[in-house]
């Protein structure tokens, strides 16, 4: 199955991924490639099979309830685009 | 005696351990070699000298001191995917192109803890997605044995630095054949683990449930070493596994007697180069007169990996990278409008091109209505793959083929049809799908490129794929071959 | 009967009580400096991963035993992708189609005043999220992520509950189970109980459910019911003015007591959910369920039937008093300690502790009274060495801190009078006076043994023993 434009326009909103133009046309066409490529999974009898959502078998180990972790904000925060007082800062929000 | 870049871990080791040279003196070698080298090859993102000599030095002195530990002095670099404290951690992304990571992954920590020297982190594909490490935002890096072609990906920079002998061994991860097809294409020794035997914290993650680490090196000897260092148990990575850690050097000592090598009828099929298929025969051959039995099993889904990695793997990376908004890290749009802008803007920016395919692809496939279609098929798909593999190690202690289809192609070959670009990992991925180990060791030439003999072993089975590489290295010397402008 | 049916179902999320976050070792303390308590898996640095904490397991296990439910084997931990800025990995942690518990119940009192059982659908764990301040930062948002990563229980309920009130009476049955448990304070002020409304009204009836809506910020007791009754009248004017009520989200607003439509301008939401491949499924098996029911306490709605059968008091008391374990446990240990029936202690915490406790803002735990304290009042009642109405002015100054209820009486010399001749006396002071009086009550004006009690109380401070009063009157004036 094919993609067209609308329905990638949705992706990328949805992916929150700005396209140039002439990126988008590209996008447009090799997603389409990748989803006919990767249709071809429809052939195989999965009826019945289990969905494998980790290579190994096991459960989740739990870690024990204790505080190991110390502040570190400054040290973190030089990654951090824009601050103050601690906060990271973004256009506002309005709920 | 050797030159010391043509030297391997275990001979360096040797050395230093006789007084025969320092670390401070390998690594001032090494640097040397990558300041005159890099220009041309690209295989590095940051050279770390300071802190590698800084590093040299203080093994130097626990030597004198008697303190010596495993890997002491030895030196090595690190995929730049893998957090490194207070060093530019770039993956190989616009996105990250400034960040400083403020911790260490837990690899990087336990290689520092056994005396290791960091020379430097290596460039690869954008966030491990590609198969020639021309996504990234740093620029392709040449193969050494033939500077328009690509040292395959996304571990490109590892195996390039090591195949012209920048470095004795690098670290690398593996996703869909992210180090054993980089090794292949540059004659180089690459190992990925068990899933859950290396510790994945600190490694940036692109498709979490077939994430690796594991290494680049010389010879499958140097693999094992290093090896025992990385793995085991890691508190901080729930997916990693309490199991034992065995003596993977002891393991390397055991003949091919007796050991039952699986060829899979579909991985010759067409699709592989012919000659590459020829030397991959060859080498199957080299086995068997000594001592391993050929046996042919079937994966019959096998086929269907490459749809398969390509349905999981971008639903993972989709999730895996939405954390990369511009706002506690990485890059920022300017001005940005409003909230959906700085999002859009900083994300659109900040990746390249087969990123955002690979984040829109994996956002489709989980998207409503579509879920089921591809992502729930994909993981049942996977199990049967996994069913394959499981069946055929009832039959066979190791499976042996081609690692990849042909040796090195040249940069923008493959750019413009990423199916084709796919294709490439066809013998690999299917490892990472049902979480398998895997090496890739030289075993022959093709037009005067790489090619490499890839073998697959069961859940924990590191030391059959090390014993049976390390047997084929003594019978062999294509490990050993130099690229001709690098000797 | 209204014409119109309500239909109720509440998701509550109640942060459970531990030390450290649900998949980081960092600090889940209330309160500190912006980002302080915000380690690298809680602002979802590169290349950090999640370790689920045990605690929270065992918490959740707890809820699901102490509710009737299903506590699962195997559960699993699912990615919710959206992107907000409190959110900082772009997906939340939470489970999907596999969570902890399921299929659970609980009872309340409806207004009949008849036990309704009310399904729980389900409680599943999750992480929750940042928060965002908008004051002072000019045209920006500012992000502080020590509340992300904090553990949550998401209980959900089936659609069972049919008024605003049984609503409530729901959510505090919850509130009390979780507090009961020590899973969670409970705190709502702090945000620690939160509650989400779906609602929608259907034609009396009628089976199909009408369009819900749901209700988000509700964060008292007070405004559930004013968010659900605001929007169930809502829902029926839209209904009866020919208008379909539209599925949305709408925030509560106290302040004008009005609910309102979220417009959110970006897409509907799409949250793409699937098993997140950092963590594993999550087992739990026989032997850890039976360890964990060992730990169970006695729950509200046992109790409240022990304290019936065992202390003998209404049913009602029973009800105020089990509200909390510490109130129910303060209880028990004045009933212990007094000589005094256990509904008269009943009467005195509900009626004049509580009240003092409410009016100061105090919890139990906090009361300036002890057990003991108020065991010590009550046997001085008990022993007719004051009554009941002096009884109120000890207590208070009890409350002062004054001392105990024998220094405070001793010292205000508060004591009864019991000396039959004592009381007499003045019994005979009073009738003389009331001459009047006295003819009309011995013509048959019974009523008027009030009058006298009044005057010889009156005549006493208070400190004449009542009983003994009455009984001297009766036979003076006999």
């Amino acid at each position: 199955m094919s993609l067209d434009k609308e329905q990638v326009q949705q992706i990328a909103v949805l992916a929150r991924l700005r396209l140039a133009d002439d990126e988008f046309a590209e996008t447009v066409d090799k997603l389409s490639r990748i989803v006919e490529f990767v249709d071809q999974l429809s052939q195989a009898d999965t009826s019945g099979v289990v969905p494998m959502a980790h290579p190994l078998d096991v459960a989740q180990r739990l870690r024990a309830d204790e505080v190991t972790e110390t502040d570190d904000r400054n040290h973190v925060q030089e990654n951090a685009p824009s601050t103050q007082d601690g906060l990271y800062l973004v256009p506002k929000v309005i709920e | 005696m050797a030159e010391l870049h043509e030297q391997t871990l275990i001979e360096l080791a040797a050395g230093l351990e006789r007084g025969d040279f320092t670390s401070v003196e390998v690594t001032e070698a090494l640097l040397a070699r990558v300041e005159v080298h890099d220009q041309t090859l690209n295989a590095f993102v940051t050279v770390t000298g300071e802190q590698a000599l800084a590093a040299a030095r203080a093994a130097d002195e626990a030597r004198a001191a008697g303190n010596a530990g495993i890997l002491n002095g030895l030196p090595l670099v690190h995929k730049d995917i893998f957090c490194t404290r207070d060093v530019l951690t770039t993956c190989g992304s616009r996105m990250l192109e400034n960040f400083v990571s403020p911790y260490d992954a837990t690899i990087v920590e336990r290689l520092a803890a056994a005396g290791a020297v960091v020379l430097g982190k290596t460039n690869m594909d954008e966030f491990a997605m590609g198969s020639s490490n021309e996504t990234s935002y740093f620029g392709p890096v040449k193969n050494p044995w033939h500077l328009e072609c690509s040292p395959g990906g996304s571990s490109g920079g590892s195996a390039a630095a090591v195949a012209a002998r920048m470095a004795p061994a690098a670290t690398g991860t593996d996703t869909g054949g992210s180090i054993r097809q980089p090794a292949a294409l540059t004659g180089t020794v690459g190992l990925k683990p068990t899933y859950g035997r290396v510790s994945r914290y600190g490694m940036i993650a692109f498709a979490s449930s077939l994430d690796q680490a594991g290494v680049i090196t010389r010879s499958s000897a140097d693999a094992a070493l290093l090896l025992g260092v990385m793995a085991g148990f890691d508190e901080r990575d729930s997916t990693c596994i309490d199991h034992p850690v065995p003596d993977y050097t002891a393991a390397l000592s055991q003949s091919l007697d007796g050991l039952r090598v699986g060829v899979v009828k579909q991985h010759f099929d067409e699709g592989l180069d012919e000659q590459t298929g020829a030397a991959v025969r060859e080498a199957l051959s080299v086995l068997e007169a000594n001592g391993a039995t050929l046996l042919e099993v079937d994966l019959p889904n096998i086929d269907l990996s490459v749809p398969t990695y390509y349905v999981v793997a971008p639903a993972e990376c989709s999730s895996n990278l939405s954390r990369f908004d511009g706002v506690r890290f990485g890059h920022r749009a300017e001005d940005p409008e409003d909230l959906f802008d700085l999002y859009c803007r900083s994300r659109g920016e900040g990746f390249g091109a087969e990123v955002k395919r690979r984040i829109m692809t994996g956002t489709y496939a989980l998207s409503a209505g579509y879920y089921d279609a591809y992502y729930l098929k994909a993981q049942q798909v996977r199990q049967l793959i996994a069913d394959d593999f499981r069946q055929a190690f009832e039959k066979v202690d190791v499976i042996a083929g081609p690692t990849a289809p042909t040796p090195a192609f040249r940069l923008g070959d493959k750019t413009d049809d990423p199916i084709t670009m796919y294709l490439n990992d066809i013998y690999t991925i299917g490892a990472n799908l049902a979480g398998l180990p895997g090496i890739s060791t030289p075993c022959g030439f093709v037009g005067g490129l790489p090619v490499g003999l890839h073998l697959v072993g069961p859940h924990w089975g590191e030391e059959l794929l090390l014993r049976c590489a390390h047997n084929y290295e003594q019978l062999s010397t294509w490990h050993k071959a130099c690229p001709g402008d690098f000797q | 009967m209204s014409a119109w049916e309500v239909v109720i179902g509440l998701e509550i999320h109640t942060q459970l009580a531990t030390k450290s976050k649900i998949f980081s070792g960092a600090s889940t303390a209330y309160g500190a400096e912006p980002n302080t308590q915000a380690c690298l898996v809680d602002l979802g640095y590169p290349g950090v991963l999640p370790v689920l904490n045990e605690e929270v397991v065992r918490m959740a296990a707890m809820f699901g035993l102490a509710v009737n439910a299903t506590v699962a084997p195997r559960s699993v931990f699912a990615r919710k992708n959206y992107f907000y800025p409190d959110l900082p990995k772009g997906y939340q942690i939470s489970q999907y189609e596999l969570p902890i518990v399921e299929h659970g119940e609980l009872f309340i009192t409806d207004a009949d005043g008849n036990e309704k059982r009310i399904g729980i659908t389900r409680a599943h764990l999750e992480e929750d999220a940042g928060k965002s301040t908008h004051e002072g930062l000019g045209q920006f948002s500012g992000i502080d992520l020590n509340r992300a990563g904090t553990p949550l229980l998401e209980i959900v309920s089936e659609p069972d509950l049919r008024s605003a009130q049984e609503a409530v009476a729901y959510m505090r049955k919850i509130h009390s189970i979780v507090r009961y448990l020590g899973i969670s304070d409970g705190n709502m002020q702090e945000g620690s109980f939160r509650c989400d409304a779906n609602v929608s009204v259907r034609p009396r009836g009628q089976e199909e459910f009408g369009t819900r809506t749901e209700l988000k910020n509700l964060n008292s007791f007070r405004f559930v019911e004013k968010a659900i009754n605001f929007e169930i009248e809502r829902q029926i004017d839209v209904i009866e003015d020919g208008f379909d009520v539209v599925q949305e989200t709408r925030l509560y607003d106290a302040n004008k007591d009005e609910t309102r439509s979220m417009r959110s301008k970006e897409e509907a939401n799409d949250y793409r959910y699937f098993p997140d491949p950092d963590l594993l499924p999550v087992a739990i098996d026989a032997a850890y369920i039976e360890a964990v029911q060992q730990t169970l306490p006695e729950l509200p709605d046992a109790k409240r039937r022990r304290f019936v059968d065992e202390y003998g008091i209404r049913a009602d008391d029973a009800d105020i008093l089990t509200t909390s374990r510490s109130l129910a446990d303060y209880y028990e240990d004045v009933a212990a300690a007094t000589a005094a029936e256990a509904q008269g202690a009943a009467n005195f915490i509900v009626g004049d502790l509580m009240g003092a406790l409410n009016k100061a803002g105090l919890g139990i735990e906090d009361s300036p009274v002890s057990a003991a304290a108020l065991a010590g009042l009550l046997d001085r009642i008990r022993d007719n060495t004051i009554s009941g109405k002096i009884a109120k002015e000890v207590f208070e100054a009890m409350w002062a801190g004054e001392g105990s209820a024998d220094e405070i009486i001793e010292a205000k010399g508060l004591k009864q009078i019991t000396d039959a001749s004592a009381i007499e006396a003045i019994v005979d002071k009073v009738i003389e006076a009331n001459p009047g009086q006295v003819a009309e009550y011995r013509a048959g004006k019974d009523k008027l043994i009030g009058y006298f009690v009044g005057q010889v109380m009156k005549e006493t401070g208070g400190k004449a023993n009542p009983g003994q009063v009455n009984q001297i009157l009766k036979q003076k004036l006999g």
